[in-house]
């Protein structure tokens, strides 16, 4: 069965929020290794269905299967150590008046896991912050060192699937690139799996195997990033979205 | 090794120093508020006179010296003496340990229990939301006074009753303002981090709530506490508060009351202490207010 | 004459460390024709359009000459700027949920633009109103005046916005990242009416942006900016041969839809930061 070999697998998902379905009849699979796309506009449902696969959106029904595991409708211990996600504004996803410091070493804490200082260390290298950023506070820090800081707490508890929310987006497009390279350098290291959500066609086109256009709340079709080198989409809202973007 | 680029350092080497440099930066900042100095300075002079009292008073806040009762504010008295002949400034220096340890008392108590009420009650929401702040909304709706009057007639007059009094009717207030903080800090990214890490709820108020919160409860509570001491200046006025002969404030202005048109003095004296305090206590607030407000720090 | 003609303007603000120029001896001339001014956060863009218009609060502090249709801006009394600033110098701003007020109906808010610049009968008022919201090609102009800020998307807000600020037809019109709040498919529509706007009442446009791609397609020159100074100043059909390294490393560092690099150019600020 595909859902048990996959990294993560969707079978028919709605999600709603207070009761509205925002998001309807999801279904796609990602194999393990592999970095997928969900492209759309705002207000198309694509960072709900984020949510609700690590748990922080509970009111969905369907079939959510994260590395063979069935899915969670709250965030927990074992959920934790398989995927994390990376929030889109670097300045709302790190808490104003903890350390970097801090920060990496709370997940050590919640899972009981020693060695922090070595551990803290290894994992501000591994994203190309030196140590003397080790105590800073955020304000300290500018927008792109403030993403690789949460890049690292993401990884601190060496998660298979990492999901990504518009990592770039609040950045500058130098330091959008130095972020993409790192993405790109961390999953062909450790072989993560990807799942992207973005607007920017041209991030799937770099960072990313597969996609999936959403509009409205719904998956309107799957393609590989090589449509976006042909422009080789079928549906008509991907064709618009395409030439919209920039895509000939 | 305390030095002014150890502490200012943008790449601190320890959590010690991360932590030293902050207060450090704010220690810089709250004295470029005249305001706040004001504060400061009235402030720290009640606590070194609450400390230093029977070094500064002239005599005992006790005793009774019929011969000299009345006296008005002279070179020997300089606040002038009340109806049993004892020295008002005397009795003033003593009524700052009194006041010091109401406004210390009732912070102690009353904001964490505010804070922690407050924090939990946003932070779920749904029923457990609803039960806190509706308990919270009915301490709220009596007049703070009546409330206090009310406990103090129950438990009894007395000065330890009184706190007990006055912190049950303050905390509601910052249970209000924990729950209102507490509700935009739940939605925002870092919380959502958090919990993906697999935080518990305990860990995420704690560690994560809390602290954002104290900045502004800090704030609140100095602004509050002219208030609190007017309340217990209130409650000794009428009797339910400090009970005579001890030199509380309010007790001494309800001591006074009687000569208030042909000796001022003995009501006025404590009452100008009682605005000088309550005034330090808003500068400090107000002072506080601009150096610990975090979205100010960091941008200058 | 030019338009606008900007001498040696310096925007500096106090820090601990003493005043900081955040735009630092910017000169320009502008005509009947469209300038973006690109630059990073940071790089004193959005200071420079607000310079112009004198809307730097205090402790910013602004030096330097701006001239405009002759006129010395910096000269004016507030009371004379504020017959200039709306009327003869328009300014769209990134976000419309922000600019626009909530408890006013979009129309009202129209005519208020109007109604501070000119004395007009009800009857023309309204006409006018309806006029611009076709011009900026809202379908149902009747209705949409009807609508709160709160009811109208992002794309119509700042359509709204764009009617608003150009129903008193001023001469000059500056846009600060006025598309980057909106979704990329309504992001073409809103520049495209912007131009053509800019075009048919012939008026100059200076468009800011951190996007340079985005700024080439619109523009005719470029003012690229980094730490407050120009670096690069071309036509924007020769932005291919910018010779500044910052320019050109602000363009290789955009991913590309036909995107083949393993690994996308990192700009090496050491290089430049002399200059």
């Amino acid at each position: 069965m595909g859902r048990y070999m996959s990294a993560i697998s969707l079978n028919n998902v709605d999600v709603a929020y207070d009761g509205v379905r925002v998001v309807e009849g999801i279904t796609f699979n990602v194999a393990r290794g592999e970095s997928f796309a969900l492209v759309g506009e705002s207000g198309s449902g694509k960072s709900t269905v984020l949510k609700a696969i690590c748990g922080l959106a509970p009111e969905w029904t369907g079939e959510i299967f994260l590395l063979g595991e069935p899915g969670s409708h709250r965030p927990n211990l074992s959920l934790a150590r398989r995927c994390q996600m990376v929030f889109q504004d670097p300045y709302g996803s790190l808490h104003p008046r903890k350390t970097v410091d801090a920060v990496l070493s709370e997940p050590l804490a919640i899972h009981g896991i020693g060695g922090q200082d070595e551990r803290v260390e290894q994992a501000l290298a591994d994203v190309g912050l030196d140590r003397r950023f080790r105590f800073r506070y955020p304000h300290q820090m500018s927008g792109g060192q403030r993403q690789r800081v949460a890049i690292a707490r993401a990884l601190m508890l060496e998660p298979e699937v990492m999901l990504l929310d518009e990592p770039t987006s609040a950045l500058d497009v130098s330091v959008q690139a130095e972020i993409l390279n790192l993405l790109k350098r961390l999953r062909a290291e450790r072989g993560l799996t990807y799942l992207l959500v973005t607007h920017n066609l041209p991030i799937v086109s770099f960072l990313c195997d597969r996609m999936a256009v959403m509009s409205k709340g719904r998956v309107v079709e799957i393609a590989s990033s090589t449509a976006l080198h042909d422009g080789s989409f079928t549906h008509p809202y991907s064709q618009a979205l395409y030439a919209a973007s920039g895509g000939a | 090794m305390l030095t002014r680029e150890w502490l200012l350092d943008d790449s601190p080497a320890s959590r010690g120093q991360a932590a030293a440099g902050r207060a450090y930066r704010v220690s810089l900042d709250l004295p470029r508020n005249p305001l706040a100095v004001a504060g400061i300075v009235i402030i720290s002079i009640l606590i070194l006179t609450a400390i230093f009292a029977p070094l500064i008073a002239l005599e005992g806040p006790h005793g009774q010296y019929l011969e000299r009762r009345l006296l008005p504010p002279s070179g020997d008295h300089w606040m002038g003496t009340d109806q049993l002949g004892r020295d008002i400034f005397s009795r003033v220096v003593y009524g700052a340990r009194i006041t010091l340890m109401i406004v210390a008392l009732v912070a102690v108590i009353s904001a964490p229990v505010g804070l922690l009420i407050g924090a939990v009650s946003g932070y779920f929401g749904g029923w457990v939301d609803s039960v806190l702040m509706g308990v919270t909304d009915v301490f709220l709706s009596m007049p703070k006074l009546v409330l206090a009057l009310a406990f103090a007639a129950a438990l009894g007059p007395g000065i330890e009753n009184a706190i007990i009094a006055i912190a049950i009717t303050t905390w509601p207030a910052y249970a209000r303002i924990a729950r209102a903080e507490t509700l935009t800090i739940r939605n925002s990214e870092f919380v959502a981090a958090a919990r993906l890490l697999g935080a518990s709820h305990t860990r995420i108020i704690t560690r994560h709530v809390l602290p954002l919160c104290t900045s502004s409860m800090i704030i609140r509570v100095t602004l509050d506490m002219a208030g609190i001491i007017l309340t217990a200046a209130g409650l000794g006025f009428l009797g339910l508060g400090a009970q005579p002969p001890s030199p509380e404030w309010g007790a001494m202005i309800s001591g006074g009351r009687s000569y208030i048109f042909d000796q001022w003095w003995v009501a006025t004296m404590p009452g100008f202490a009682i605005i000088l305090v309550s005034l330090g206590f808003c500068f400090l607030g107000d002072g506080l207010r601009d150096v610990l407000d975090p979205k100010s720090e960091g941008k200058s | 004459m030019n338009l606008l003609s900007v001498e040696n303007l310096c925007v500096s603000f106090p820090t601990p460390q003493g005043r900081v120029n955040v735009v630092d001896g910017l000169s320009f001339d502008l005509g009947q024709e469209r300038l973006g001014i690109v630059g990073e956060s940071g790089s004193g863009k959005s200071m420079t359009g607000r310079a112009i218009l004198r809307l730097i609060r205090p402790p910013g502090q602004v030096e330097g000459r701006v001239n405009f249709e002759g006129v010395d801006l910096f000269s004016l009394s507030e009371r004379q700027m504020r017959t200039y600033r709306g009327a003869r110098i328009s300014m769209i701003m990134q976000d419309p949920r922000y600019s626009l007020n909530p408890v006013m109906t979009v129309g009202t808010q129209i005519e208020e633009a109007l109604r501070v610049h000119e004395r007009l009968p009800k009857r023309a008022m309204k006409a006018r109103v309806r006029e611009m919201l076709e011009a900026v090609r809202i379908n149902d102009p009747d209705r949409v005046a009807q609508l709160y800020a709160h009811e109208v998307s992002g794309g119509m807000g700042q359509r709204v916005m764009i009617a608003m600020m150009l129903i008193p037809r001023p001469k000059l019109l500056i846009a600060d990242e006025p598309t980057s709040a909106l979704d990329v498919s309504v992001q073409g529509d809103v520049l495209r009416l912007i131009d053509d706007l800019v075009r048919d009442h012939g008026m100059g446009l200076i468009l800011i942006s951190h996007d340079l791609p985005l700024v080439a397609r619109y523009c005719d020159r470029i003012l690229v900016m980094n730490a407050g100074r120009v670096v690069e100043s071309c036509d924007a059909s020769e932005l291919h041969n910018a010779t500044h390294p910052y320019t050109k490393g602000l363009l290789a560092a955009v991913p590309q839809m036909h995107e083949t690099r393993e690994e996308l150019p990192v700009m090496d600020r050491t290089l430049w930061a002399g200059t």
